[in-house]
């Protein structure tokens, strides 16, 4: 078979019948263009979330007092303060795949400074709060260890808490606030973080030493809860077993005891949030599927009545020599040629439309591979077999049948 | 002399719906190089059907076939489409031009079948032929733009270019005017000189004189095959024919 004069009457053929080939490459950039394009903004936001989630620091780990129990069971008395500061000692020593540890206690007053003041909670934390929440202070300084030790009356203060208790532009640094009647000292401010990706407002911050919580603002011995961060994302799980181990031998748990306290990862978090995010990309994909369909469906009307159309042009080819594997790669070659440019202005345009996006209505966009490769080889595969299928039909007529069809 | 075709009792039926036709009812004759044979008989007589079965264009329901020594009942689809390519060159009534293509993309068709002809020869080829029909200052134009009897001159060309053993044409001046037809006539008694082997079929009985032999059909049968000795010159036809208001 001569490959080169088989290519050159497809290429004739295709050009014979520009409307028929336009119409089929439609079919397939609209497929093509919808499913890139959706899957890309299902999966942008999807990242997005990600990224946010991990933001507040992807390694977190967060331990609260009570056993795991779901719905509005409130927690008595002293399941509420099984978290000590002996617990968060042993911690401290005995974790190996944690980099950061950090209590937390909150106390929640109205600040006060001068004229001004602002209802807010004082968090009582350690000094390595800053690394787990991915926190940093812009002006100043935060508290040492030796504040904490000695329950030093000093505070950090976020952004919104500034712009409310000093209006005035005066430098916070060196200033007094109060709370609850216990004067702090302002010695940092933080950098700004915005809003999160639930609206709520991170520079609504004020930390403390946790020493100080307890004992002058609370007057509790208990924590309200530990934050740690793993020293990477793939080692939370091994910190949490670990975790758990130390506090069930610190509370003196038994074996068939349930524990007294909870821990949660950011892992969890996030998987939480990807589930959401995954129904959101399967809705897309799910009307970038129908688009699919409904290109393919076109693909193959087209391919089918053409070649129908074509039966006459058949028998006249097979009339003057054609064999019927000749008019078979004559009708596949225009089949794969027309398929696969239009699989590929299918993908330019998807990818154009994405950066349009983007660009104009600011909505993250992640074009995915396999979203590219699928929406491509569904749509070839399609229109190469639409093409194929009738053309073999065709071929295996008597000449004479074919030329007469009508 | 060669025998070009051998047609040992030919039938050919169709089914159609719960009914029988039998188009050919054993037909018998042999064809040798060089002859110009016209095949004559009424509408429906079985013309166009011997003549798909010559071409191979049609298989014969039983009978034998040989085209140039070869038997052509035993062959594969394949290999009668590679037959069609090398030895036949077929005439329609109605052309069968492909559309939108100009002369030489149509006379050159056959030979894009054809793996022995580098495409600087085909191009030669087809050219040649051309320009034996009197086209050949108008390779380029489109099917679509020419006159009926351009059409059949192209067709013509495409049935020689592959230097076919034998050029079957149906009713090929059926579509024509009578002076057209003439002209028609003229190229092909012109390639019967050149030792062409030709068959044409018609119902006009005018055109028997023009050819060296008549067979005649009805019914599906042979009625009268004869030898015809008293050629008449198409040229001379042509020439005493007065001439066409549009020319
Ligand atoms: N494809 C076919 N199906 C059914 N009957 C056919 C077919 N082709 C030809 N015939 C029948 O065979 C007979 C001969 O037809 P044909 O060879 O076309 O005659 P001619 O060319 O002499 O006019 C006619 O009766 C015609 O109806
Ligand atoms: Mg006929």
């Amino acid at each position: 078979m001569n490959w080169t004069n088989l290519f050159r009457i497809s290429l004739k053929a295709i050009a014979n019948n520009k409307t028929r080939a336009f119409l089929t490459m439609l079919g397939i950039i609209i497929g093509v263009a919808a499913v890139i394009t959706m899957i890309a903004i299902g999966q942008g936001a999807k990242q997005s979330i990600q990224k946010e989630i991990s933001s507040m620091g992807s390694n977190i780990i967060m331990i609260h007092p009570g056993g795991d129990r779901r719905g509005g069971v409130r927690l008595s008395a002293d399941e509420m303060q099984t978290l000590k500061t002996e617990d968060y000692e042993a911690l401290r020593n005995e974790c190996i795949y944690l980099t950061a540890l950090s209590p937390n206690v909150s106390a929640s007053g109205q600040l006060v400074s001068g004229n001004n003041n602002y209802p807010a909670s004082v968090n009582g934390v350690g000094t390595e709060y800053l690394d787990i929440r991915q926190l940093n202070i812009e002006d100043g300084e935060m508290f040492t260890e030796h504040d904490v030790r000695t329950s030093a009356k000093v505070c950090v203060i976020g952004k919104t808490i500034v712009d409310n208790l000093f209006p005035d532009g005066r430098d916070p640094i060196g200033e007094t606030i109060r709370i609850n009647q216990v004067p702090l000292r302002v010695i940092g401010i933080l950098e700004s973080k915005g809003y999160n990706s639930m609206g709520m407002d991170q520079d609504e911050i004020v930390l403390a030493p946790y020493t100080t919580v307890m004992k002058r603002l609370l007057a509790v011995t208990y924590l309200q809860g530990i934050f740690a961060s793993a020293i990477s994302e793939d080692m939370t799980s091994y910190a949490t077993d670990e975790i758990e181990d130390i506090l069930r031998r610190q509370h003196r748990l038994k074996e068939d005891e349930a524990d007294d306290f909870m821990i949660r990862s950011q892992q969890e978090l996030s998987e939480m949030m990807d589930t959401t995010t995954n129904i959101l990309t399967t809705l897309l994909a799910c009307i970038a599927g129908i688009s699919l369909l409904v290109g393919g469906i076109g693909i193959m009307n087209i391919m089918y009545v053409s070649v129908t159309e074509r039966t006459k042009e058949i028998g006249l080819r097979m009339s003057v020599g054609a064999r019927g594997v000749d008019i078979l790669m004559q009708f596949l070659i225009e089949a794969i040629l027309i398929s696969i440019t239009g699989g590929i202005i299918g993908i330019i345009i998807g990818g154009t439309i994405c950066a349009c996006i983007n660009w104009l209505a600011n909505w993250p966009v992640a074009i995915q591979t396999w979203s590219v490769v699928l929406s491509f080889a569904v749509c070839t595969v399609t229109g190469v077999f639409f093409g194929w299928y009738p053309a073999k039909k065709a071929a295996a007529l008597d000449p004479i049948d074919a030329l007469r069809y009508e | 002399m060669k025998k070009v075709i051998e047609l040992q009792n030919i039938r050919r039926d169709f089914i159609v719906g719960d009914e029988t036709v039998h188009a050919l009812r054993g037909v018998s004759f042999d064809i040798h190089e060089g002859e110009f044979v016209t095949i004559m008989g009424a509408s429906g007589s079985g013309k166009s059907t011997m003549l798909n079965i010559l071409g191979c264009l049609d298989t014969p329901t039983s009978g034998e076939y040989l085209l140039d020594g070869i038997p052509v009942k035993s062959m594969s689809k394949s290999q009668r489409a590679v037959l069609r390519n090398r030895k036949i060159g077929f005439v329609f009534q109605n052309y069968n031009l492909l559309p939108k293509s100009t002369a030489i993309e149509n006379v050159e068709l056959p030979l894009m079948y054809n793996d022995e002809v580098g495409s600087s020869e085909r191009r030669s080829r087809a050219v040649e032929a051309l320009k034996a029909v009197g086209l050949g200052d108008r390779l380029n134009h489109k099917s679509n733009q020419m006159s009926g009897g351009q059409m059949q001159r192209v067709a013509i060309a495409r049935a020689l270019v592959n230097n076919p053993a034998v050029i079957l044409a149906d009713e090929a001046t059926g579509n024509l005017d009578t002076r057209t037809s003439f002209e028609i006539l003229v190229l092909l008694q012109r390639l019967h000189a050149e030792g062409r082997t030709i068959i044409f079929v018609t119902h006009n009985p005018d055109i028997a004189s023009y050819s060296s032999r008549n067979i005649r059909l009805r019914d599906g049968h042979i009625i009268e095959d004869k030898v015809n000795t008293d050629i008449l010159s198409a040229e001379k036809t042509l020439a005493a024919l007065p001439a066409s208001e549009d020319d």
